[in-house]
């Protein structure tokens, strides 16, 4: 079976204007990935890696400069499958207060529907289901700049969820979040992968990405690696060469290791190294 | 603090006014205006007054918020009355003194001026009073949308409408932050001259400037990424549907214009 998602050779510029002269900024060099459906996919990067980039390749906001990208069986330069492909691939943005269209939550969560054209009674099914699922259904009828940030953030989701995307990609969504907004938009993207949805989750928080079931490290527009989140963060000094960090969990078993405590070197998970600790007190 | 205000002057209720179509609203809103400039006597002008207070009463909206929402433009009114008594010299002098000439005629057209600016600003107060913002752009695109066959925008004019609604609250709050941040910096907003308070805004206004900018371009990406392609092919969440009640207030309203219309026939006062 063919994945999901396809990235072949893609590279990707940006053109900027310096002193009169077009300057080619190469954001993407070479890039190949392949995401299979139900996938949960971290892509971790410092700023300016090239990894929001790579998000709006997936929906054809960016079209590559060469090589190409196949979503579902359809080419995304491909004119015709745009709309297809965006009802397919849905995308969450940093700030929820710029993706909020209407005046009112159910409003907004019916945006694409509307656009695509579905008939009044399916778009009612639709946007309750989708706010039932970020657990919003409460709120429909509240106006969105009275929501907390996670709320919003929710409310954004619902909007692309609607839309029964294949896959989810979210571009740093909880980067303008307080904790509480944080973990509420955490648990739903967990939740809607076990729904079956695919997730592209972009992020710089190393928490985050230890959730997911693969993280791919991208810097300055190559993907550095690609492995499960265990192996990833295993390789600590690495990830601090790449100018990353590794969860706080992780950076503290390392420590315990390079002292010369017997501990295993892919703890990623705050339970995982509860436990770890405890054995080797009590054996202690 | 600014955050609090409110947009728009809506006030939520399930009164028969709340529940009519908005479009129908706003159509029974210009047979009001009709009715109020048809008037040609003190008696047409009655009935159109009638109507407006009968309309308040059944929305449930105080009858204070009638008065105040003529309160700012009474000084447009006190001028246009005071230059209509002065400057109309036609009919029987009642007060001649100097250069003062006022006229019986010139009186009349003071009073009917004003009782009608003031009752048109209330009937079109209690149209938003009694209607959300979102669906009066809503009523709007719908009733504008077969000009698009002439290339009128009417899906474009609602959308810009709505997301400036949607921006008007969040783009507050911005100001708001910039505010304490010129302020937390020395910038001195309160004190000085007209010209030199109009002059501090002037870096409170940069840094929100370019912060709706960029906003725009992020919402612009986001549409884009919902499938947003124009009003083509579009569906909406809510259908407006008519009613028994839409009907029967235009009946009601065309019998209240049919009175006034028979009052200046008949009466002549």
């Amino acid at each position: 079976m063919d994945s999901f998602i396809e990235v072949k050779n893609v590279s990707f510029s940006y053109e900027a204007d310096s002193d009169g002269k077009t300057v080619k900024n190469q954001v993407l060099k070479n890039v190949s990935l392949s995401i299979n459906k139900g996938e949960f996919v971290a892509v971790l990067g410092h700023n300016g890696s090239g990894k929001s980039t790579l998000a709006k390749l997936l929906n054809a906001i960016n079209l590559p400069e060469s090589g190409e990208v196949i979503v579902d069986n359809m080419l995304t330069s491909d004119e015709k499958n745009l709309f297809d492909i965006r009802s397919t691939v849905g995308m969450v943005f940093q700030n929820p207060d710029n993706q909020i269209v209407a005046t009112v939550v159910e409003e907004d969560v019916a945006f694409a529907l509307e656009n695509v054209g579905v008939p009044p009674d399916e778009i009612r099914r639709r946007v309750d289901e989708a706010l039932k699922t970020v657990g919003m259904y409460g709120y429909r009828e509240h106006a969105p700049h009275k929501l907390s940030g996670g709320q919003k953030q929710r409310v954004a989701i619902a909007g692309v969820l609607a839309m029964k995307p294949e896959c989810i990609v979210l571009d740093e969504p909880t980067a303008m979040l307080d904790p509480i907004g944080r973990r509420e938009i955490m648990s739903t993207i967990s939740e809607l992968n076990e729904l079956g949805v695919t997730i592209v989750l972009i992020t710089h928080y190393m928490d985050e990405a230890a959730r997911a079931k693969r993280v791919v490290v991208i810097d300055s527009g190559e993907i550095i690696m690609d492995d499960t989140p265990k192996r990833v963060f295993s390789q600590s000094k690495k990830l601090k060469e790449l100018g990353l960090d590794v969860p706080q969990v992780t950076e503290l078993t390392h420590a315990l290791i390079d002292c010369g405590v017997d501990l295993k070197n892919d703890i990623i998970d705050e339970d995982e190294c509860f436990e770890a600790l405890y054995k080797l007190l009590k054996k202690g | 603090m600014i955050k609090d205000i409110t947009i728009g002057q809506y006030f939520p209720g399930k009164s028969l006014l709340h529940r009519l179509d908005p479009r129908i609203k706003l159509l029974l809103t210009v047979l009001y205006i009709v009715m109020l400039f048809a008037a040609k006597g003190f008696v047409g002008l009655g009935i159109g007054i009638v109507f407006l207070i009968f309309s308040f009463l059944i929305s449930g909206i105080p009858i204070k918020m009638m008065l105040k929402s003529v309160k700012p433009i009474l000084p447009i009114i006190i001028f246009t009355g005071i230059l209509n008594l002065f400057f109309i010299r036609t009919g029987n002098v009642l007060l001649s003194w100097h250069f003062i000439t006022i006229t019986d005629e010139g009186l009349k057209t003071m009073i009917f001026m004003a009782v009608r600016i003031v009752f048109l600003i209330c009937g079109t107060s209690l149209l938003t009073y009694t209607t959300s913002p979102i669906a009066l752009t809503d009523a709007i695109e719908r009733i504008f949308s077969p000009l698009r066959v002439i290339k009128f925008p009417a899906h474009e004019i609602a959308m810009i409408m709505t997301i400036a609604l949607r921006f008007i609250p969040t783009l507050i709050e911005e100001t708001d932050k910039i505010m304490s941040a010129q302020k937390a910096r020395g910038a001195d907003l309160e004190s000085g001259s007209i010209l030199n308070r109009a002059k501090a805004l002037i870096p409170i206004l940069i840094p929100l400037f370019v912060s709706a900018f960029r906003r725009a371009d992020d919402l612009a990406l986001a549409m884009e990424c919902r499938c947003y392609r124009g009003g083509d092919g579009r569906t909406r969440l809510k259908q407006l549907k008519t009613s028994y009640r839409d009907y029967l207030s235009i009946l009601v309203v065309s019998l209240f214009l049919a009175m006034v219309i028979l009052a200046n026939i008949y009466i002549g006062i």
